[in-house]
């Protein structure tokens, strides 16, 4: 049960993080701080559908990771949802066509095994 | 008089280069983005690590909640630091989206990835969960990791890396 939920998370996380990436890479830039630009900008993200695209499968990943905060330590929960590291590392190369060089492998690779560690 | 003026403290990124100190436009923008990067990295990383916390905190009061049934997740959402967590995530949502809308997903997960260091010391600290000797190895690689990554440019059009 645990595992399984831990799979959901992992792979729902990254559907989310990839699909939020792409639409703010297209939005651009976020420049003007005041409270008026940021609601305009709301408004138009909240019309988003890669946005909403990325909050439903986002909600579907918060609720299996409280459920698996119901039944496993917070160290074990945590770590848990970041198997995806790799995967969504190669995904940000790949699908969103972001410059990784080898310092980013390296860094992903390593917090990846840091991170499969912490869960011991 | 470079900017910012004064670097934020909590920060992780020591950027091996610096921007030589030098009014032409193209080195202040790129200071302000370092700038912008870094406060952004930071809230994004303070609200999940207080959101998750929050929440976890919660869960242990809501107790087991593996059910098909809504109402369980309509009654865990009620618990107040639940609620707590929950608003901490939406920060930390929006955070995210604004760092994502200048840097690259490939910088920001890693380098955020702090966070889980910083979860483990929580849990430590407040929930007396124990750090094993694996678990302490598995927090030096995440800091190795991060400090990796934190040397690259945050986005692609920045100097390379």
């Amino acid at each position: 049960m645990r595992w399984l939920l831990v799979a959901l998370i992992a792979v729902a996380t990254t559907a989310s993080d990839v699909m939020q990436a792409a639409a703010m890479k297209r939005h651009g830039e976020i420049h003007d701080f005041r409270p008026g630009a940021l609601r305009r900008v709301f408004a138009l993200l909240a019309r988003n559908r890669m946005i909403l695209g990325s909050v439903a499968v986002m909600a579907v990943s918060f609720f299996a990771f409280i459920a698996l905060l119901s039944v496993a330590d917070l160290s074990f929960a945590v770590p848990a949802t970041a198997a995806s590291y790799v995967l969504e590392t190669i995904l940000a190369k790949y699908l969103l066509h972001e410059p990784v060089s080898l310092e980013r492998w390296a860094g992903a690779s390593l917090v990846a095994c840091g991170v499969a560690l912490l869960s011991l | 008089m470079p900017w910012p003026p004064s670097r934020p403290a909590a920060v992780i990124s020591p950027s091996g280069a610096e921007a030589p100190v030098s009014l032409a436009p193209v080195n202040v923008h790129t200071a302000r983005l370092r700038f912008k990067t870094r406060l952004f990295t930071a809230l994004v990383i303070l609200s999940s690590v207080s959101g998750n916390f929050s929440l976890s905190w919660g869960m242990r009061e809501v107790g087991r909640l593996i059910s098909a049934s809504p109402m369980a997740y309509v009654r865990a959402v009620f618990n107040p630091w639940v609620a707590l967590g929950i608003s901490l995530l939406l920060v930390w949502l929006f955070a995210q989206m604004a760092l994502l809308s200048w840097a690259d997903l490939s910088y920001v997960l890693p380098v955020t990835s702090i966070g889980y260091v910083l979860s483990a010391l929580a849990g430590k600290i407040f929930m007396h969960e124990r750090i094993s000797g694996w678990r302490s190895a598995g927090i030096l690689l995440i800091v190795a990791g991060v400090l990796l990554v934190a040397r690259t440019a945050p986005h692609r059009s920045g100097a390379a890396s």
